[in-house]
């Protein structure tokens, strides 16, 4: 077990690096920031002055290892407009955006195990259908669209839910977080079923699925021929069986779902993560970008290894090989 | 022999009375394809004690047989017709909760594959243990103790570690008997055995044939073996009853149905069994293939593939009496004394 996460600690290593190399370069040609950073009105002197402090004059190979230089001590630039350290920019707004991107994932378990379970169980009946068609308006009906409507019906028409903002927090592990007062977790509800819509589809077709091929397994009828009851089959014997794909699916995804929140985070004026990247992107503000990124990357390793260790847990198969 | 508190037998056990009466069983299947008639007027006995072999090739409907007694069939089946008298009470007409109390508890069954039957996320003590607390009000540990000695029953050493251990842990043979023991929890009367020796090596098939008989002959429990191997029931079963496209086709005591084979198509399935054949002598396979049941040749089924076939088998040929506790269905049967043959 502990060879199997070294040699996963290294592999993550080297993607890292390869990834810093694949996002600098990019990230480069993507255009001149001294245009936008400098007034027009500046003069020559002005702006070489300027292109010195933010080191823009040297050749871009010494630019990376001065990067990777910095990076491997925690610092990942400052940010040209705030005048700040990049990650520490990201790290204040990380807690925003995960506690979103967490809201929308146990949204769509809490929301998607138990309508996938029903559909699974009872094909025929027209529940089932109709979850089956909603799920396919889930994947399909663009994520802004969607945050609008429902900023339209429960906070324009019904007046229920804020639209914006993350309303009060609260501060815990040196991290400000809304969920733990009544109204944060108000002002949460609805970005994240916006941020959940698409994982609620997944989760239920995944679980849909999963019953449909479970419930035809040896195993199963197995169960029953014990004379257990149907409860103790559905719940135990299949279930279990069906967390394995969902929990795998559903974890990878998480990565992407903090990648896109930014979308949510737009339409929600909520100050994560994505918001703060698309201004950045607006100003090209290279070191925030880069250290996005870079953080994107980190936690989509980390989401992976994390993944496969509850894996192993779930399926007693795995565990059993990586000994 | 425990029979549980929530059993619902209206007849007692007699001494004489069948355990298991199948009378004119029919399970369909409405397929979109058609009606499949996988089991089609089945009738046979099982005594106390007795086990009756259910032979035939694939797909000849004995697995929907077994099932069809579990309560077991699901959609697009239907049991359609018939009955399935347990000491008398009809399994048919039993709702699902009162099916489920006898399912595992005095009824058992016992699967083809033992590397699918267990459920691989579970431990094994977790898939016994529920088995014996769906049927009994026992404290968890009373019923770990039961597991474990069932266990230790089937031959399976150190019990209590085995207890802990997850069902890919095991071989094949072994798991087969877990799942064997699994079946014996509750020392039922009567057990279905759906091929359980037909994926494992000889050796161990031989082993656990031993030990079923044992355990069997022990509790008197009632056990029908399903297999499509002549050589397998031959030194187990008491009787046979030979399964065609649906139908039973020969039944009788399990000798003089393997010495004297009355019906062409027990004859082609003895015919194929190396063991049976004069050394040297070529093996002889039935000629031709199981025919669709969507598609089955008016009159005997077997027709297309019989070498003894005439114009007369066009017409449906009844199970009758052939010989003295000898029955099949065939008009030109083989073996029949001299003066009933003309
Ligand atoms: N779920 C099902 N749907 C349609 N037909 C089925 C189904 N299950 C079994 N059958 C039909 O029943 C017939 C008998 O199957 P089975 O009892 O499994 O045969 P055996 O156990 O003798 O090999 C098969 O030929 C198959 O066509
Ligand atoms: S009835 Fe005719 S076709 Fe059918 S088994 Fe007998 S001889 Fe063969
Ligand atoms: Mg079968």
């Amino acid at each position: 077990m502990s060879v199997y996460l070294l040699r996963r600690l290294l592999q993550s290593v080297l993607v890292m690096l390869a990834m810093s190399v694949i996002v600098f370069v990019g990230v480069f040609a993507i255009g001149d920031p001294v245009e936008i950073l400098i007034s027009p009105d500046a003069d020559q002197m002005e702006r070489e002055r300027a292109i010195k402090a933010l080191g823009l004059d040297l050749p871009l190979w010494m630019q990376y290892l001065s990067f990777l230089g910095n990076a491997l001590r925690g610092d990942l630039g400052r940010s040209f407009v705030f005048n700040e350290p990049a990650l520490q920019l990201i790290l204040q707004r990380m807690p925003a955006t995960l506690e979103l991107a967490l809201g929308a994932t146990i949204m769509a378990l809490i929301i998607g195990l138990p309508l996938g379970l029903y559909a699974g169980l009872k094909p025929k009946s027209p529940l089932s259908s109709t979850i089956m068609a909603g799920s396919i308006l889930g994947f399909s009906l663009p994520t802004f669209w969607v945050g609008l409507m429902l900023i339209m019906v429960f906070a324009v028409q019904l007046g229920w839910l804020p639209s914006t903002g993350r309303g009060p927090t609260v501060e815990v592990l040196g991290m400000r977080w809304s969920f733990l007062t009544w109204d944060g977790l108000r002002h949460l509800a609805m970005p994240a079923l916006n941020l959940a819509l698409f994982k609620i589809s997944l989760v239920i077709r995944l679980t849909r699925a999963g019953v449909r091929e479970t419930m035809l397994m040896d195993y199963v009828k197995f169960a029953r021929a014990k004379g257990l009851s149907p409860a103790r089959v559905t719940y135990v014997h299949v279930f279990k069986n069906i967390l394995i794909p969902v929990v795998t699916v559903v974890g990878l995804e998480l990565g992407s779902t903090i990648a896109f929140s930014v979308v949510t985070e737009s339409v929600f004026a909520w100050p994560g993560m994505g918001k703060l990247i698309i201004d950045s992107i607006n100003v090209l503000d290279r070191p925030v970008i880069v250290a996005y990124l870079m953080m994107i990357v980190l936690m989509f390793i980390t989401i992976n290894l994390l993944v496969d260790l509850a894996y192993s847990a779930l399926d007693p198969r795995v565990r059993l090989e990586n000994k | 022999m425990a029979a549980s508190p929530g059993a619902v037998s209206p007849v007692s056990a007699t001494a004489s009375s069948p355990t298991l009466e199948v009378r004119n069983l029919q399970t369909h299947f409405f397929t979109r394809a058609g009606v499949v008639k996988a089991v089609d007027g089945v009738s046979f006995t099982v005594g106390r004690g007795k086990v009756m072999g259910l032979v035939g090739e694939s797909g000849s409907g004995k697995t929907v047989t077994g099932f069809s007694i579990l309560g077991l069939v699901d959609e697009p089946g239907r049991i359609v017709g018939g009955e399935i008298l347990f000491h008398g009470q009809n399994l048919a007409r039993l709702k699902e909760e009162e099916m489920r109390q006898l399912r595992g508890n005095r009824i058992a069954m016992i699967f083809q594959d033992p590397m699918m039957t267990l459920n691989p996320v579970l431990r094994v003590d977790t898939q016994m243990i529920e088995t014996v607390l769906a049927h009994t009000k026992v404290s968890k540990e009373e019923a770990r103790q039961r597991a474990r000695d069932t266990l230790g029953m089937v031959g399976i050493p150190s019990p209590d570690e085995r207890l802990k251990s997850y069902p890919h842990q095991f071989s094949g043979g072994m798991r087969q008997r877990v799942a064997i023991a699994i079946a014996l929890l509750h020392r039922p009367e009567l057990i279905v055995a759906d091929e359980p020796t037909t994926a494992l090596d000889v050796t161990i098939q031989a082993q656990i044939l031993a030990e079923v008989q044992k355990l069997c002959a022990q509790t008197g429990t009632a056990m029908i073996w399903i297999t499509h191997d002549l050589t397998v029931v031959a030194g187990l079963a008491d009787e046979l009853a030979v399964m065609y496209a649906g139908r039973v086709v020969e039944h009788g005591p399990v000798n003089g149905t393997l010495d004297k084979p009355l019906h062409p198509y027990t004859m082609g399935l003895i015919g194929s069994v190396p063991s049976r054949n004069k050394r040297g002598e070529p093996l002889r396979q039935i000629p031709g293939m199981t025919p669709s049941l969507l598609n089955l040749p008016v009159g005997c089924a077997f027709r297309t593939r019989c070498p003894k076939a005439q114009d007369k088998c066009q017409q449906d040929p009844p199970l009758g009496e052939l010989l003295p506790g000898r029955r099949a269905r065939c008009f030109f049967p083989y073996n029949m004394p001299a003066e009933a043959a003309a």
